[in-house]
């Protein structure tokens, strides 16, 4: 568990340094999600270790959203008298998108032939 | 004796109090998402946001000081954002045999998000600062900020648009998705994750092991995506 949340500290860490030092478009923890599958697929022995404290991490993801939520809630008024157009442009393209992409994907998957099995 | 005044001004100061108060929401919104036979609108971010902004407002607590202890949650989004990179490990055998679906999911998807919300803001008439931080909100928070500083957006309002946006695609991915007749689990986790960023990649990680690797996926690509296509969407709306 200790070698573990060093490890995945430490992606996060370099992530965040090559995120400063590059232009990159990224931030920090999604490069560094990006080096630990590098890691996970150069060895087998580290996705061992790692595998009990990630399952651990990300069994309660949700949970780690509430702070930045209730952050949001304050941040209603600010919106003002656009209130009512954001909202409607927000569920509108979240579910278009949704859809679009979902339907791309399996329209796709059925032409090339790529199956999930 | 000390009173309940004095105690309460202890414990509103320091970062316990607001630490347990948001694990204690969060567990009553997963009970309530569990009761409800995990029905998706019994959203557990929703239901704890909720609570927590309802306690805050009755307490006249200012969100600095809830911050103080919610931080630690917080905190945890960057580590836990490294460690989707286990379910993708998962699933790099299917990823491999998907590739062509996941490259034009990938490209219509973060079209359809940008230039839909922009369509609507535009038609609606809203500000230019307003259009600018719309763009990039389906990407991961810290992604749609950097995008939206960089177009001329406000990076708070864009805070709020990509929760929004995450909750929404949480909420109504599965009904969604069911009315569709979509049964491909990675179909379904890749649009979530594209859309709803963490947020939906959690929802997705409930439903389905491969929705959820998936969905890690779809918002890790995204990320890229909305980085280089959303100064293009945005400059056909200004």
């Amino acid at each position: 568990m200790l070698h573990a949340l060093i490890a995945i500290l430490a992606f996060q860490l370099i992530g965040e340094t090559l995120a400063r030092a590059l232009p990159l478009p990224l931030p920090g923890p999604v490069l560094g999600m990006v080096l630990m599958l590098a890691g996970l697929v150069a060895s087998p022995r580290f996705a061992a270790l790692v595998r009990p404290t990630a399952q651990g991490i990300l069994s309660h993801l949700s949970l780690l959203f509430v702070p930045a939520g209730v952050g949001v809630v304050g941040h209603f008024a600010t919106l003002g008298n656009q209130t009512a157009a954001i909202a409607v442009a927000v569920v509108a393209s979240t579910v278009l998108a949704i859809a679009v992409g979902a339907l791309t994907f399996a329209g796709v998957a059925r032409l090339t032939g790529s199956r999930d099995d | 004796m000390t009173d309940f005044a004095d105690i309460w001004s202890y414990l509103s100061q320091g970062p316990l109090l607001w630490l347990t108060a948001t694990l204690v929401a969060y567990a009553a919104g997963d009970a309530c998402f569990r009761l409800a036979g995990r029905a998706p609108v019994v959203n557990p971010v929703l239901i704890a946001v909720a609570l927590l902004a309802l306690l805050l407002h009755l307490t006249a607590t200012p969100y600095a000081t809830y911050f103080e202890g919610a931080q630690f949650v917080h905190f945890l989004l960057g580590p836990a954002t490294v460690a989707l990179a286990l379910p993708l490990f998962d699933s790099l055998p299917r990823l491999r045999r998907a590739l062509w679906p996941v490259l034009a999911a990938l490209v219509a998807g973060s079209l359809t998000a940008a230039v839909s919300a922009l369509a609507i803001g535009a038609a609606f008439g809203v500000d230019a600062t307003v259009l600018a931080s719309l763009a990039p909100k389906s990407a991961t928070a810290p992604v749609a900020i950097g995008i939206a500083e960089r177009i001329g957006g406000s990076p708070t309002l864009t805070a709020v648009l990509v929760i929004l946006t995450g909750i929404t695609g949480a909420v109504v991915a599965t009904p969604l998705l069911n009315l569709l007749r979509l049964r491909d689990w990675r179909a379904r986790g890749f649009a979530v994750g594209l859309t709803s960023h963490g947020i939906g990649t959690a929802r997705a990680l409930q439903v389905h092991p491969t929705a959820g690797a998936f969905a890690a996926l779809g918002m890790a690509l995204n990320a890229i995506a909305t980085a280089l296509i959303a100064p293009f969407t945005l400059s056909l709306f200004q």
